[in-house]
């Protein structure tokens, strides 16, 4: 077995399990609606401007909503103790991390798909041509939150506080990534040139590269033995 | 028995750079306190509260070895699975907290007189704390592991994560908003006046001397910890359970 097909197939039972049960996708999305809806509570968007807080507030959204996807992701492994099927299974075991990373980065995405629309409707926003780029911005970042936190969730799930020390270790490490996604997104909305954000896609792109490349290699050492 | 039959490898060395340290460190605080608070002449600008500058850098220079050799050694610790390497990590990561918790309270007792707030979103300020609050994570992770080994390997990934990631948490906030004072050359400030800086530089020995002593005694209080549990097993061993008379 390649080990691309590997990976291919770990997502790939994510997503029939997913698709199977319809649990995840859709408690995540209520989720980040709600806290969207708290976000529309507490500012006054009629008054702000959505492209000085928008990007803020659905990045928070996204986030919020991709911790707990990152989380669940492993703790259905850990029930039945599936995860030493996993383990004993012949593939390498960072195509066992890819494979996670690739499946929570689509479940990440269906929410960022279906959320933004639902913002832009909440906050009377106006779309130009240009903005149909926020979806290369999205992709960027969601790939590094994932990247990181899926190899955090490895450890935090075999430990004693699993749900609280998944967030508390992976907000500070995913600093970047919510800066260059909040920048990336409001540069992008207010229409200003590629030159002006340029850094912050690089900086995206760098992020990725590098942990995932952190992650194959230390992943082993992140699961229980 | 009256000896411990053999002591680990490398006792006696740390025992005695140990006692050096203390001596020293013993010597220079004093020295340190003389120069802050009367050698040294008062910032023009500032004021008397300027002084606290001579705890605020040396600490975060501090703080900084503590997260570098925490990466450092949870490297070597992957690579060799030597305890004591993983002792060393941990007790750099609790220094590296302790002295970047000096700064972070140190700075803002400075930033009320001379910026007028306590705090603000600004660039070293923000990832100084950031930084604060991953390695706080790494040490509540490793009371949180189910068996020390897990906590070694665990925390090694993290210090290693932690560290690949502090040059672009620095950056990312950098280009975010920036407007800490530069006040050393190195960081494009226009330099110190010569006495400000020989007292900034025996602080700053001082404190990294400090770092080292209180690292090596962090270090013998968890080989302690660790004989201690294993005499406390052989104990229980052999005294099994009894039923009451």
């Amino acid at each position: 077995m390649t080990y691309l097909r590997a990976v291919l197939l770990v997502a790939e039972k994510d997503l029939k399990v997913e698709l199977r049960s319809r649990e995840q996708v859709v408690t995540l999305l209520f989720f980040a609606l709600l806290v969207l809806v708290v976000f529309n509570f507490a500012f006054d968007f009629t008054v702000i401007d959505f492209v000085t807080l928008g990007p803020g507030v659905l990045w928070v959204a996204f986030i919020f909503s991709g911790v707990l996807a990152i989380s669940r992701s492993f703790q259905i492994e850990r029930e039945q103790d599936r995860i030493q099927g996993i383990l004993l299974a012949p593939i390498d075991r960072s195509a066992f991390y890819l494979g996670k990373v690739a499946a929570t980065v689509l479940f990440m995405a269906a929410v960022e798909t279906i959320l933004v629309p639902v913002a832009v409707v909440m906050f009377n926003f106006r779309f130009n041509s240009q903005t149909a780029l926020v979806v290369l911005a999205f992709i960027l970042n969601t790939i590094g939150f994932a990247a990181v936190g899926t190899l955090f969730a490895a450890m935090t799930t075999s430990t004693r506080r699993a749900e609280l020390l998944l967030p508390l270790l992976l907000f500070p490490a995913a600093v970047p990534v919510a800066l260059a996604a909040v920048k990336t997104t409001t540069h992008l909305l207010a229409g200003h040139p590629f030159a002006a954000y340029s850094h912050w896609v690089l900086m995206s792109a760098a992020y990725d590269v590098i942990f995932l490349a952190a992650a194959v290699l230390l992943f082993d050492e992140a699961l229980e033995e | 028995m009256s000896e411990p039959a053999e002591k680990p490898p490398g006792t006696a060395w740390s025992g005695l750079t140990e006692q050096a340290l203390f001596v020293l460190v013993a010597i220079l605080v004093p020295v340190c306190l003389h120069a802050i608070f009367r050698a040294v002449p008062t910032e023009e600008k500032m004021g008397v509260v300027q002084r606290i500058f001579y705890f605020h850098v040396p600490s975060a220079l501090a703080g900084f070895l503590g997260v570098g050799l925490c990466a450092l050694f949870s490297a070597l610790y992957l690579w060799r699975r030597d305890r004591r390497l993983d002792l060393l990590a941990h007790a750099s990561a609790e220094l590296g907290v302790m002295f970047l918790t000096i700064v972070l309270l140190t700075g803002p007792i400075w930033a009320r007189p001379v910026w007028g707030v306590w705090w603000t979103g600004e660039a070293r300020l923000t990832s100084t704390l950031v930084l604060w609050l991953l390695y706080a994570g790494y040490l509540i992770l490793r009371q949180s592991t189910e068996n020390p080994e897990q906590g070694a390997r665990f925390c090694a990934v993290i210090g290693l994560v932690g560290a690949l990631d502090v040059p672009i948490i620095y950056y990312s906030v950098e280009w975010w908003r920036g407007l800490h004072p530069k006040v050393l050359k190195i960081s494009g400030g226009q330099g110190l006046d010569a006495e400000m800086a020989k007292a900034l530089t025996l602080c700053s020995t001082t404190f990294i001397l400090l770092f080292l002593l209180l690292l090596l005694q962090r270090v013998r209080l968890g080989r302690l910890q660790d004989e201690v549990e294993s005499l406390t097993l052989v104990a229980n061993r052999r005294a099994p359970y009894t039923e009451p008379a």
